[in-house]
């Protein structure tokens, strides 16, 4: 595995990311998703609202990253809001 | 109830294969290169933790910022041409008899050809000096160069990627049409419908699907296009030619950055599967409302 680099940061975020996943997949088994149309402009599933959060929050660091010098972090706090509000609202 | 779950678990193993191929040959890779994106790789063993330094040089670097855009200046004239171009030659196609195979095998020559020797054949026929292309507009009176002037480059670049890739979309978009029903045809004269309004309400819903095909296929493609421009302009004149993947393969071949080249890369992605879900999603949007 030392081909792959690993970091102690990007594991836990690999981690996190395939916890959810697997969270996903066990919900879906106990209560499958239905197709609902809330704040997001076309109706989504479960997976649909997952991967725009993923996505999302990708953008934000991004943004964060280019237009301003503060520190990261509050940016993950933002992609956690945007997630909260996606996957419930969304 | 129960012998339903056992056929859906014998589907799952079914795709397994399928899971592990993907893992192997896309997940893991994106993963080392998310791993490689964090750190400064002096060497195979010597490397240093950074954060998220690389992203932020690589978004505050001018010459990125540059070749993005470029980037979406190239990909959008490239789907605005080839896109109603393909639709154009496909409807003026005989749909069968030997006139439609003929035709349809000399639109599929340009895409034989390899991105490479494309690239070598526009490079030949462009050229001011011997080229076919370029002797012929210098006779006419145009100073056309495209190795000196950023805008004849441009052209040259689009006009190759035309001729390489409009075949794609006209075979698509006649594959689309040849499945529209004959009766819709004969409906819509009975109704007196104009050329244009058989286009419109006939032809075009029933293409929609392999539209959409077309359009993110040309769209990640001319994103991603590296060898013809490398082959034809080599990024120049200056860097006026320059997309991402010429920049990315200069830092991560050229300058073995692997580090930047790495977040590079990540951010290169995500513009992709941006670009490609919102197309995809407004488009299926559409579908679903109608």
């Amino acid at each position: 595995m030392n081909w792959m680099a690993w970091t102690a940061p990007t594991g836990l975020f690999f981690a996190v990311i395939a916890s959810a996943l697997l969270f996903l997949i066990l919900l879906e088994l106990k209560r499958p998703t239905a197709v609902a149309k809330g704040w997001l402009p076309m109706a989504t599933t479960r997976g649909d609202r997952f991967f725009v959060s993923l996505l999302g929050a990708a953008f934000i660091h991004l943004f964060w990253l280019s237009l301003t010098d503060w520190p990261v972090l509050y940016a993950s706090g933002l992609a956690m809001l945007w997630l909260v509000a996606v996957m419930a609202k969304g | 109830m129960a012998q339903n779950r056992v056929k859906d678990n014998r589907a799952w193993i079914g795709v397994l294969p399928v899971l592990l191929i993907v893992a192997f040959s896309g997940v893991i890779p994106l993963m080392t290169v998310v791993n490689y994106s964090v750190q400064d790789i002096l060497d195979f063993n010597t490397r240093f933790f950074v954060g998220l330094e690389w992203y932020r040089e690589t978004l505050d670097d001018p010459r990125f910022v540059d070749a993005f855009l470029r980037q979406i200046g190239f990909s959008a004239a490239v789907l605005i041409v080839e896109i109603p171009l393909g639709i154009i030659v496909a409807r003026g196609m005989p749909t069968d008899g030997l006139r439609a195979s003929l035709l349809l095998v000399l639109l599929a020559t340009p895409l034989l050809i390899p991105w490479n020797v494309v690239g070598a054949i526009w490079q030949i026929y462009a050229r001011p000096d011997i080229g076919l292309l370029g002797v012929t507009l210098n006779e006419l009176g145009i100073a056309f160069n495209y190795t000196s002037e950023p805008l004849h480059a441009w052209l040259t670049l689009l006009a190759m990627d035309i001729w390489h890739w409009t075949s794609l979309v006209a075979l698509l978009a006649f594959a689309g049409l040849t499945s529209v029903p004959a009766a819709c045809y004969q409906a819509a004269e009975l109704d007196g419908a104009s050329k244009w309004q058989v286009f419109r309400f006939v032809e075009l819903p029933r293409l929609k699907g392999v539209l959409v095909i077309a359009v993110l296929l040309r769209l990640m493609d001319s994103f991603m296009i590296y060898t013809e421009p490398f082959v034809l302009t080599g990024g120049g004149p200056g860097n006026t030619t320059t997309f991402l993947s010429q920049y990315l393969a200069t830092m991560a071949v050229g300058q073995f950055d692997l580090g930047p080249a790495a977040a590079f890369s990540i951010i290169y992605f995500l513009f992709i599967l941006l670009f490609s879900w919102l197309f995809y999603t407004s488009v299926m949007r559409d579908e679903d409302r109608s």
